[in-house]
């Protein structure tokens, strides 16, 4: 990691998810690469102009609208008959919600782009609010608890089904701390003649609240407890997932996390731990996670 | 306008003449997105594509925001790059319009002028242009089919040009010039070559030589960049002029560089305006000279940049002048009128400018209303009674 193509100096919070996930891709993906940013956290502490930490090109034009900006690279790209990758780095407010008409344009279009998301839930660069990412009960600031309210009323959206949807052959879900896997996804997405989208579980130190030095333990406990699977699509089939070994209770998980504390308090929040714990339970089930 | 070769002219549709005239600047990326009255457009553009007469990539895309988002990247990697819409349409673009002049993208676009809803109106005004006047885009406006054509070509060439790289607007009323079967000489493949060569970029994405386009700029920097557009388009003025110089060397046709008259100079009622309404004006005026009135006109081609000298200079003999624009500026004016009462207020010009709101939402712009217009602005040098009004308002239905 020390010639990464992500140089350091970048403005990221200690203890964020983003810069390591992005790293991890750039190192898998390689210098022949152009990348694709909407505007978010990456953008904006990767790129205080004059500088810029990106040692790959690499271009920002909108929030919403990446995955256009990406598709008229990549038809330039064939037209030259070069042999570039175009990756799109986002994070999941441009990629679940106000990018989604462009993303569902792209997919459709069938462009070689592969599209990595880094979910860490909700709309970080502007101040922890509510996305169609934010799982249940999370607190964000506009989906905050209260005498009326546990948190996000409603589940996370699921993206890669919405991929899946559009027939993009490759799809997965990944995690920054699973380093090994990450890699070998990007490649494996890299491969494909078509589009690919890649979810990567990305925790955000200012939005979920945990110590800084807890983040790859927080993002393999998301896995551990089912609540992140690990699994990768490929021509629409379930190729592969990452079986858990020794399952954790959601609660592990959730405790330390400062989004969830209203779960902990002596109120009658049993009802949503619950809830989460079915999430889990429904996910081990559905992806067969435990042997 | 000057010589035209009618042995080689043929009668097309605007919107095909216009299609031609883009396949004649050979872009390597056209996405679009439809929209009534701009269809045509691509409809001949993907037929051309489709028939191997044009080597360009044509995206087929979910929105105009997404087919000029489509642009960026592309323009980014050093495409000649092409879309067309309209009202709506346009309207959707407008946070990409800012990026694409920011980023200083090169970008040549036909906005076939069509009014904006509520109520909805497909029918042609020019709101939805002149309401993006702000975003950086140069806007030209054209009178008839055949400067569209000729005015998409210059397009490439002024955008291109290593000192401007800014994107163009090609303005031409809706339905009037896009739907409308007149003579037209389509432009001649390898002389359109030969006035617009390929397009030569500095700074493209490439992995030998990374580069970061669209960083952010905080206060200390900001400002530099928006100067930097703003001094683009004052100097893209002289590029203009050059522009349409040119053409006539090659091609023999002329309808001014910024601004244009029509029996301005001796006149002392001038009607400033833009687009297709030109056509009737001039009939106008020729019957109203005959009667011995002297009733002239300016034609504002380039409304971005705004061409304050070349109207001051164009205007400095008229007595009364009547801006007849077809769009309002809610609760203010209207664009064209308020720009021209700007470009004289430091200036020795006092004469009376009146202003009318016309043919919006497609309603006809007659003779007869020019006629309305002229006898309006003759009264008008006697003491203004309304310094802007609509034209034809029919009251019994308000």
């Amino acid at each position: 990691m020390e010639n990464s193509l992500l140089a350091p100096g970048h403005r990221a919070c200690a203890g964020c998810a983003m810069p390591t996930t992005i790293r991890l891709v750039l190192d898998a993906a390689g210098p022949n690469t152009i990348v694709v940013s909407p505007t978010g956290c990456l953008e904006v502490t990767t790129t205080p102009f004059p500088e810029s930490s990106w040692c790959v090109p690499w271009i920002h034009s909108l929030f919403e609208n990446a995955s256009a900006v990406a598709s008229g690279v990549e038809v330039m790209l064939k037209r030259r008959k070069q042999d570039t990758n175009v990756v799109i780095i986002g994070g999941d407010g441009s990629t679940f919600d106000i990018g989604m008409g462009c993303n569902s344009g792209m997919f459709e279009r069938g462009h070689k782009i592969l599209y990595v998301c880094y979910d860490n839930e909700a709309y970080m660069n502007t101040g922890v609010q509510r996305s169609g990412s934010t799982p249940f009960c999370a607190q964000t600031t506009t989906t905050p608890p209260g005498s009326k309210s546990k948190g996000n009323p409603r589940p996370k959206k699921d993206m890669p089904a919405i991929a899946l949807a559009h027939k993009v052959p490759y799809v997965a879900t990944a995690s920054v701390a699973y380093p090994v896997d990450l890699r070998r996804k990007v490649k494996a997405a890299l491969q494909v003649d078509g589009p690919s989208y890649i979810q990567v579980n990305a925790p955000c130190i200012t939005g979920w609240t945990f110590d800084a030095g807890t983040m790859i333990e927080l993002s393999r406990l998301a896995v551990e407890t089912g609540l992140w699977p690990l699994a990768e699509w490929v021509n629409g089939e379930l190729a592969g997932v990452k079986k858990i070994r020794r399952p954790k209770p959601v609660t592990d998980y959730l405790e330390i996390q400062g989004r969830y504390k209203h779960l902990f308090k002596k109120n009658d929040c049993g009802d949503q731990l619950a809830k989460i714990q079915a999430i889990a339970d429904a996910n081990k089930a559905k992806y067969k996670l435990v042997d | 306008m000057s010589q035209i070769n009618t042995a080689n002219m043929k009668v097309v549709e605007g919107s095909y003449a216009v299609a031609h005239a883009v396949m004649c600047c050979k872009p390597d990326v056209i996405s679009a997105y439809p929209i009534t009255p701009q269809t045509h457009i691509v409809e001949h553009l993907s037929q051309m594509v489709a028939n191997g007469e044009l080597d360009s990539e044509f995206l087929t895309v979910d929105s105009e925001f997404s087919a000029l988002s489509v642009l960026v990247g592309a323009s980014a990697m050093g495409a000649r790059s092409y879309s067309s819409t309209t009202s709506q349409g346009l309207a959707l673009m407008y946070e990409v319009l800012y990026n694409v002049s920011g980023m200083r993208m090169p970008v040549v676009m036909n906005v076939a002028n069509r009014a904006m809803g509520a109520p909805l109106n497909i029918w042609n005004d020019q709101q939805d242009a002149v309401g993006a006047r702000d975003v950086g885009w140069l806007q030209i406006y054209v009178e008839d089919v055949q400067e569209a054509v000729d005015a998409t070509l210059q397009a490439y060439k002024i955008a291109e040009d290593p000192q401007i790289r800014m994107p163009i607007m090609v303005c031409m009323d809706g339905f009037v010039l896009t739907h409308v079967y007149e003579p037209v000489e389509l432009l001649d493949k390898e002389l359109a070559s030969q006035y617009l060569p390929a397009f030569q970029p500095e700074k493209i994405l490439d992995p030998n030589h990374p580069m970061t386009f669209g960083a952010f700029a905080d206060p200390s920097t900001y400002t530099e960049f928006r100067y930097q557009q703003f001094d683009a388009q004052l100097k893209s003025m002289a590029k203009i002029e050059k522009a349409a110089k040119e053409f006539e060397e090659i091609f023999g046709r002329h309808y001014g560089g910024l601004v244009d008259s029509y029996f301005a100079d001796d006149a002392e009622v001038v009607i400033v305006t833009m687009g297709s309404v030109i056509g009737t004006i001039k009939d106008a005026i020729d019957a109203m000279r005959k009667e011995g009135k002297k009733v002239g006109l300016v034609k504002v081609r380039s409304y971005r940049p705004f061409p304050v000298q070349a109207l001051r200079q164009a205007l400095k003999g008229a007595s009364v002048i009547a801006v007849i624009e077809k769009d309002v500026s809610i609760g203010a004016e209207a664009g064209l009128v308020t720009d021209l009462k700007s470009a004289f207020y430091n200036s020795k010009i006092r004469t009376p400018v009146i202003g009318f709101a016309a043919g919006l939402g497609g309603r006809d712009i007659t003779i007869k209303d020019i006629r309305k217009i002229v006898d309006k602005a003759e009264a008008a040098r006697k003491g203004i009674e309304s310094e802007f009004e609509f034209l034809d308002l029919r009251t019994e239905i308000l």
